[in-house]
């Protein structure tokens, strides 16, 4: 068998989109199976089955859903619940959700009923990213099939009147944050707002709102129909369940597959993603789960678990599971200092120590790929770092030092003996040729 | 952040075309009564989907059927990376992804094809068909590298591929979208090797169930 997971365990059974998307062939992978019964239950029991499932928000920070969803107000009042569900999947690496969006719609419109249910909501926005046009047409397609079939909408079968509505952003990576996006939805540019208040308490349209993953919301209505303990069963105490994990870079077969939380990091890449071109021995980093996770080195790669916990102890973090690999032959700097250009690049221009700090980390990293930099440079730049870092509204100044912290962390040396060779090659005081004739 | 400015050509005036003023309907009637303006954004693409790019007398435009201040449009369009400020080539802008994942696996052989072939990043080509940028993350990782060309995503490019691609458009054909070494969509080169298991697919799940797991005990 390959990996830890079994097929009859899979929640994502066409991931690939070998088999129809459609709604017909849809129902008979068994989804919209049960969701009768599933919206017939108290909001509670749902958010307890969730809580109980242990499962943890897939977009990257990892919070607890079922405990998210408590969050919403008990009662309906005259200002209507909202769910969001977060689509706008732009983090470099992270490539999971698109194949949600494109081959299991109908997983997704099922979540979304069923999270509706529990957080008492009658209205659904999916925000999904501007550049997925051909994905958000098939949500849309498979939106109609749906209404048409009468398990969304008003007045439905399922017996929870809910409406389900697809948008779209703008081509802004920050609008993945919960507080930009809510800005984008409603029609205004993409600036995180301040928390508190919550968008439990108070959020699109300053109605309570809650925001979450597109992988969070499609694996629910499969956790209730096979039990909490089912997903639970897999992974690590506080990292269970199944997710889905991507490769890209310097691996033989990237690709995107299902597998249980906690499996090896090395397992993964060498029985699913095709080892590491040139073998194991070649591998030099691995960023685990989007640019702005801090790259580990090859050593701890080689007994890292894909979960929470184990990324943390190693100061990154699972981040989305959709890991970059890196091999020897790759100019490692560079790589990170394009990670700093795309930071820079999609920075909001809100708070200060981001707009002004993307771009300054971005210049120097620049010259620190060329060697062109002084030596006590490497701690200004660290110093900046750690000063961006939780110094903004949203987390994209802590996402944009990371990898820079992870970088000289780990390969500083790299980094010093390059800019000593750079003023080897290149002596610079006046006469120096003369002199070392 | 990235400084976007207007074009300092404009033209004079913008209309809807009617199939795009029906669509625009639709998405504003999306939203609760009041906030239109939510719709800005799909309003600004379907202006981009008419013209190629977006000109500033649409920006009035949309702000009036939004009831909006202009400026208030103009934040958004300079704001969001996907609109275009000006015009692009006519018949295909490339949109070549960068970023690491990208890059790690040769997105800089992407860009000099396109350099060779359509010439300087963001410029549109003499003949006024082609041009490029360089963008940021598309999200298309495992499939990497790409570029999106108009709507579609081509993907596992390499620079001959995308020169032939290039080529194609050049003869006025549309290349099919998707991977260019066959694969689909995000299963590892050579097909899959998971989901494998008939079960999944033969109607077995689909049997009604009686109670969902861990159902209270009915009153």
């Amino acid at each position: 068998m390959v990996g830890l997971l079994e097929d009859k365990d899979r929640i994502y059974t066409n991931i690939y989109g070998l088999e129809d998307w459609r709604l017909e062939a849809a129902r008979k992978r068994g989804i919209w199976n049960g969701t009768d019964a599933m919206l017939a239950m108290t909001p509670e029991w749902i958010c307890d089955q969730i809580k109980n499932s242990g499962l943890r928000g897939r977009g990257g920070a990892g919070f607890v859903t079922g405990l998210k969803w408590t969050f919403m107000p008990k009662q309906e009042s005259e200002r209507p619940h909202y769910l969001v569900v977060n689509a706008d999947e732009s983090e470099p690496g992270a490539c999971k959700d698109r194949e949600i969006l494109r081959n299991e719609p109908h997983r997704l419109l099922e979540g979304c009923m069923v999270a509706c249910r529990a957080m008492r909501a009658h209205d659904c926005f999916i925000y999904i990213r501007g550049e997925y046009v051909l994905e958000r047409a098939r949500l849309e397609a498979a939106l109609v099939e749906a209404r048409e079939a009468g398990l969304v909408g008003k007045g439905n079968k399922l017996g929870w009147d809910c409406e389900i509505r697809v948008t779209h952003g703008g081509g802004a990576y920050i609008c993945g944050d919960e507080m930009a996006l809510l800005e984008s939805l409603e029609g205004k540019k993409g600036q995180p707002r301040l928390k508190p208040p919550f968008p439990a308490g108070s959020g699109v349209y300053g109605c309570p709102t809650t925001v979450n993953n597109v992988e969070s919301i499609s694996v629910t209505p499969e956790i209730l129909r096979r039990g909490a303990g089912w997903f639970a069963g897999f992974g690590r105490p506080n990292n269970t369940g199944v997710k889905l994990f991507s490769a890209s870079g310097h691996v033989n077969k990237p690709c995107v597959v299902e597998e249980t939380m906690s499996i090896p990091m090395r397992q993964l890449i060498d029985e699913h993603f095709g080892g590491v071109r040139g073998g194991w021995g070649n591998l030099k980093a691995v960023i685990p789960g989007g640019v702005s996770m801090p790259v580990i080195p090859a050593h701890e790669a080689e007994t890292a678990l894909m979960d929470f916990d184990s990324l943390k102890e190693l100061k990154s973090g699972l981040g989305t599971g959709t890991m970059i690999v890196i091999d020897n032959s790759a100019d490692i700097v560079r790589a990170i200092a394009r990670v700093a250009y795309f930071f820079k690049h999609e920075s909001c221009g809100q708070c200060t120590p981001c707009r002004e700090g993307t771009g300054w980390m971005w210049r120097v990293m620049e010259r620190m790929v060329s060697g062109e930099a002084e030596p006590a440079e490497i701690d200004v730049l660290l110093d900046v770092a750690s000063q961006v870092e939780g110094h903004t509204i949203c987390a994209l100044g802590d996402a944009a030092a990371w990898p820079i912290q992870g970088l000289f962390r780990h390969f500083r040396a790299e980094v010093e003996e390059r800019i000593a060779h750079y003023r080897a090659r290149k002596p610079h005081v006046q006469g120096a040729t003369l002199a070392a004739e | 952040m990235s400084v976007r400015r207007l074009a300092q050509e404009q033209p004079t005036s913008f209309a809807f075309s009617p199939e795009s003023l029906e669509q625009a309907s639709w998405w504003i009637a999306k939203f609760p009564p009041g906030r239109q303006q939510s719709a800005v954004i799909a309003l600004l693409w379907l202006v981009q989907k008419q013209e190629g790019w977006v000109p500033e007398p649409a920006l009035h435009v949309v702000a009036g059927m939004l009831s909006m201040p202009v400026i208030r449009v103009l934040e958004c369009v300079t704001f969001y990376t996907m609109f275009q400020l000006e015009p692009v080539g006519k018949t295909a802008h490339f949109q070549v992804c960068g970023t690491t994942p990208c890059m790690l696996r040769g997105s800089d052989e992407l860009m000099a094809a396109l350099k060779a072939e359509v010439g300087p990043k963001e410029h549109v080509s003499a003949d006024g068909r082609f041009s490029w940028e360089e963008v940021e993350c598309m999200g298309a990782c495992s499939n990497a590298p790409m570029c999106a060309i108009n709507d579609d995503y081509y993907e596992d490019l390499t620079g001959p591929a995308l020169k032939a691609i290039i080529a194609d458009f050049r003869a006025g054909k549309t290349p099919p979208p998707g991977s260019a070494i066959g694969r689909q969509g995000a299963s590892p080169e050579g097909g899959p090797l998971v989901l494998k298991d008939p079960a999944l697919y033969d109607g077995s799940r689909a049997q009604p169930i009686k109670t969902l797991p861990n159902a209270p005990e009915p009153a």
